[in-house]
């Protein structure tokens, strides 16, 4: 049985507002919904045939980048969202990035209630599961069985650790490097790092996989 | 993609998109675009409604110094959005509006973490 650690940021006593026109998107709907004029669950579905198409996907870019620079690794570990505007990914609410790095003892596993709080600038739109009340509830109380839904099996005895996005902070997984990967180019890497891997849900894949 | 998805692409020239169709910058734009998408669907109005209603929007928004380079298009599209859903009557504008402060306020007042409701 895996220990679990769940990292929480105290002294949020609100939520930020997502900015103006995503509250008037949020508005619109709710009031749609409400006069029964449209199905929230038809919408979700239209939106989820653009899941992969929504924000920018740097996240693979910035994973590849520090496997195979080291100096750029450290300063990423350090300082991600200096490191990741430097690639001039940026987020635009001004939130701050970390890093959480994967090693032989530790898998980290990212979760938040809100979207706003899902790093979709460098990660794009978040899944519905991500989303969704039994992720998070679960991802916490019980992560192994959770990594298992997604075949993901970790060795025994490595650690979960859960960490709680916030509106300030949001995380984001660096997995391990897979193995027989050795002089691949940042390029190939890349294919490696899947969304659900910086996420923590699933390890990077291996060679084989792509 | 649906008759009304192709509809989109064919008559919204400038709509943001890939080879494949439609590509969003931000989650809201997906939803709003999902919103017209479905209405439209279930006949709440025509697609020559909303590209006629929408070149108004862009006309508006460039009168008042937008110079339209592509950044601003779901901003155009959820002020369309918005005038044909209150233009048919379904919701009016300042009932929008009221409930836009709401949502504003619900996430204020909700403590992280926990679901924002009204």
């Amino acid at each position: 049985m895996g220990q679990k650690e769940h990292k929480h940021h105290h002294g949020h006593d609100h939520t930020e507002p997502p900015k103006d026109p995503a509250l008037r998107v949020k508005a619109l709907e709710s009031l749609l919904v409400e006069k029964g004029l449209v199905d929230p669950a038809a919408i979700d579905e239209i939106v989820e045939i653009y899941e992969t198409k929504v924000g920018p996907r740097n996240g693979a870019k910035v994973i590849a980048k520090a496997w195979t620079d080291a100096e750029f690794k450290d300063w990423l570990l350090d300082d991600a969202t200096a490191a990741i505007a430097s690639l001039g990914y940026t987020g635009r609410q001004g939130e701050h990035m970390k890093i959480v790095e994967n090693t032989d003892d530790i898998h980290n596993v990212v979760v938040c209630t809100l979207c706003s709080c899902y790093p979709w600038t460098v990660l794009g739109l978040p899944p519905v599961w991500y989303k969704s009340a039994p992720y998070r509830a679960r991802v916490v109380s019980d992560p192994k069985s959770v990594l298992a839904e997604f075949g993901t099996e970790l060795p025994a005895g490595k650690k979960i650790k859960v960490w709680d996005s916030t509106s300030e902070m949001r995380f984001l997984v660096m997995p391990q490097r897979p193995e027989g990967t050795d002089g691949w180019t940042e390029e190939q890497l890349e294919e490696l790092v899947s969304r659900n891997s910086m996420i923590g849900v699933e390890e990077a894949l291996n060679p084989g996989e792509v | 993609m649906s008759e009304a998805q192709q509809n989109i692409c064919l008559n919204m020239p400038l709509l943001p998109k890939d080879e494949e169709g439609p590509v969003f910058s931000e989650p809201w734009q997906a939803q709003a675009f999902a919103m017209a998408v479905k209405l439209c669907e279930d006949g709440y109005f025509t697609w020559q409604e909303w590209v006629e209603e929408f070149s108004q929007q862009i006309k508006k928004a460039q009168a008042a110094g937008d110079p339209d380079l592509g950044d601003t298009y779901y901003l155009h599209w959820i002020n369309c959005l918005e005038e044909m859903v209150a233009a048919k009557k379904m919701v009016s504008l300042g009932d929008m509006q009221l409930r836009k402060e709401q949502w504003r306020q619900a996430y204020i007042d909700t403590p992280h973490g926990e679901p924002v409701l009204l």
